[in-house]
């Protein structure tokens, strides 16, 4: 079993993600996260979709997503060649005596300090999954009260892989 | 034990006395184990009418009817009538078989992704991955049918899970699902609302829909109704609230309704719409206008409410158990004058009616269809169960039915044709006792005469009266109107069977109704015989329910 993400450009019509979504279940395949925002053209959405499973499975994924009419363009992004990133919303509980350790943590990541309150505080976090998850582990010792994960979007490094659309 | 004896074991649990089905390869290892129950399983002829069946079934015995079918083309052809039952919240609990667990998503031999195709038209659907699943799911599946706005749940379950040893059989008790909990009941705050608004009301109405059926509170509604002096009307699921004949009822509302029934909605100023979506037919009539009236909405759904008119007093919760604390307010209405003008509108339609009655001469070989289902109908036992079918003869059902205490089912929200056959099949198969008759036209016959078989190997009692006009009268209807009868694709003149011989080619019986005058007796006559048959009539086919 192993990981891929895959990158989608897809028609941004209603209904796309839908479509897209119901072949990954339909077919029992999984999807670990999927995001989708629309591109600079707005005919397009772009999908990123993180999906586990054997080669022969992920091989057909590939396919089967392909063969959507909405689908214009499908690769994968492979690690050494495309950059993840991922944005968590933390919320911690925290009183005022103890808020200069997470600040401290929060600095080491590069995480944001977005909102603050007498007795929580919110922390944005960007990075690779990783990223989040060490982060998430140094937390350990403090009440998560709530946490909102966007889920990872992609994009290759370079200009060799750049589809272009007429 | 195996996961198929853990579904019968479910089923047993439940109380289910009937399953209504098809069998394939996917689903044997189930029609295998259900051999060693009392479970009743009826072979259908085709699987849409399992659905429909399930459906009859469930109106009549009030528990959620159970259809069982296999992969691929078994689950498939089931969709139409799940569809029916989800538009009209009737409770059905839905199994197919499914492929193998590992083959699913190879596109192997009568695979379908029948969770995925239903989705739209199912209240839940289950795809069981796990043998040991199968008790907790049965639980809920059941729960979720019965409980809240009812509707179908799907349970699809691939044949090798059906074939897996079960570690250990619990049924649960009880239920607990976090995101599932239906109110129940009634918002005190917004009942003493209602009680402030409709005792300045001048002209109050009710127009009761399915919901209050479903919830069996027909009496409830009755003496809240006569309680505070508040007429009646109602929408087709919500026909059979009442009596046709009580003071206060006063007939169908909607597009296909009686205008009387329109009026009165119409010029009312405190509306409470109870167990009654307020859909496109019944409120799409001219006059119209919710902004002059209060209007109180009553519905187990709280996304109904809003959804197509807004509600000066939302009531979220189980229509019984809302009325029953309506009931129990101390308040009075003066609507005295409102329900002696509504009286006065039922009169004049009568004598309209009367009239125009009087003028149509009575032709040769063909009978009025107001006057046969009239007929019909005044024969009737005073509990019977009428199932219409649909297109014209069922709004000319639905118009001249004199309801007393029996049951009125027809495919309302979906309108599907074929429905009336195998869901009277059904409704007798709940309740023997009760006299059950299906009304359908020419076209509706047949497309669900194949389960005449059906009816034949289960020796059902069931009448089946059937308006022929030898088109298809309702589209016919609308290409006169609006295409200025440039008619196509309606007529079904050539082609069709002879019902005489269609009865006599399954062993049944049959009578046609030559003349209006012969009519009361030939249907009196065909009501007494023993056993399934037709009775068949012939109506002209530019016969119109507009203004009926």
């Amino acid at each position: 079993m192993q990981k891929m993400v895959i990158q989608l450009l897809v028609d941004n019509t209603s209904g796309v993600l839908s479509r897209i979504s119901g072949l990954f279940s339909r077919r029992g395949y999984n999807i670990e996260s999927i995001t989708a925002g629309v591109t600079a053209d707005p005919r397009f959405t772009r999908i990123t979709i993180v999906t586990s499973g054997d080669t022969d499975i992920l091989d057909q994924i590939q396919k089967q997503v392909a063969k959507l009419e909405d689908v214009r363009d499908i690769k994968e992004l492979k690690p050494q060649d495309s950059v993840y990133r991922e944005l968590a919303l933390i919320k911690v509980k925290v009183d005022s005596e103890k808020r200069q350790n997470i600040i401290a943590i929060a600095d080491i990541f590069r995480a944001k300090i977005i909102d603050v309150s007498l007795d929580s505080l919110i922390i944005e976090l960007t990075g690779n999954q990783d990223k989040i998850e060490a982060f998430l582990n140094l937390l350990g010792g403090f009440e998560i009260l709530e946490l909102a994960r966007t889920g990872t979007a992609g994009l290759g490094r370079g200009t060799d892989n750049v589809t272009y659309l007429p | 034990m195996i996961g198929a004896d853990a579904i019968v074991k479910c089923l047993e649990a439940e109380g289910v006395e009937m399953v209504y089905g098809y069998p394939g390869v996917a689903i044997c290892p189930f029609y295998n184990s259900i051999l060693n129950t009392d479970i009743h399983t009826v072979l259908i002829r085709t699987e849409q009418n399992a659905a429909h069946a399930a459906s009859g079934y469930a109106r009549i015995s009030g528990k959620p009817g159970v259809c069982c079918v296999t992969s691929g083309p078994g689950a498939t052809n089931l969709i139409t009538g799940i569809a029916t039952a989800f538009a009209d919240s009737i409770p059905l609990i839905c199994i197919t078989g499914q492929v193998d667990t590992q083959l699913i998503g190879s596109d192997v031999f009568q695979e379908a992704d029948i969770t995925g195709a239903v989705e739209s038209f199912v209240k839940y659907s289950y795809l069981i991955r796990d043998v040991n699943d199968i008790p907790r799911v049965f639980k809920e599946a059941f729960h979720i049918a019965s409980t809240g706005r009812k509707g179908p749940v799907l349970i699809d379950i691939p044949a090798d899970i059906q074939k897996e040893t079960i570690s250990k059989f619990r049924y649960p008790e009880e239920v607990s699902m976090r995101t599932y909990k239906p109110t129940v009941k009634g918002n005190m705050v917004q009942i003493k609302k209602v009680a402030k608004q409709l005792s300045a009301a001048k002209r109050p109405i009710i127009c009761a829909g399915g919901g209050v059926i479903l919830a069996g509170a027909q009496e409830k509604l009755r003496l809240f109704a006569e309680k505070f002096g508040i007429p009646v009307v109602s929408t087709m699921m919500g026909i059979g609230v009442m009596p046709s004949d009580h003071p206060l009822y006063n007939g169908m509302v909607g597009n296909n309704g009686r205008a009387y029934a329109n009026r009165a909605m119409n010029e009312s100023d405190f509306l409470m719409f109870i167990g009654a979506r307020v859909a496109d037919r019944a409120v799409s009539q001219n006059g119209f206008d919710a902004e002059n009236k209060t209007l109180v909405h009553i519905d187990v759904d709280p996304a109904e409410i809003g959804k197509n008119v807004g509600a000066t007093i939302p009531i979220v919760g189980d229509v019984g158990c809302i009325l029953e604390d309506l009931l129990s307010l101390e308040l009075t209405v003066d609507s005295r004058k409102w329900v002696d003008t509504l009286k006065d509108y039922r009169k004049a339609f009568a004598e309209y009616k009367a009239g125009k009655e009087k003028e149509k001469q009575s032709l040769d070989g063909q009978v009025d269809p107001s006057l046969f289902v009239k007929t019909l109908s005044s024969l009737l036992d005073e509990d019977a169960v009428y199932v219409a079918d649909v297109g014209q003869n069922q709004i000319w059902s639905c118009g001249n039915y004199v309801m007393k205490k029996g049951r009125f089912l027809t495919s309302g929200g979906m309108g599907t044709m074929g429905y009336s056959i195998p869901a009277a099949m059904g409704a007798k198969m709940a309740d023997p006792s009760r006299q059950v008759v299906a009304v359908c036209g020419d076209g509706s016959f047949q497309m669900s005469m194949m389960e005449l078989a059906t009816i034949q190997q289960e020796k059902v009692d069931v009448k089946i009266f059937v308006m022929n006009n030898q088109v298809l009268g309702m589209v016919r209807e609308h290409q006169h109107f609006v295409y200025k009868d440039h008619f196509s694709m309606i007529d079904l003149s050539v082609g069709s069977p002879d019902l005489s011989k269609i009865a006599e080619a399954y062993g049944i019986h049959y009578k046609k109704i030559t003349s209006e005058k012969t009519m009361k007796k030939d249907i009196e006559a065909f009501l007494k015989k023993k056993g399934c048959g037709i009775l068949e009539c012939s109506i002209l086919p530019d016969e119109v329910v507009r203004g009926m």
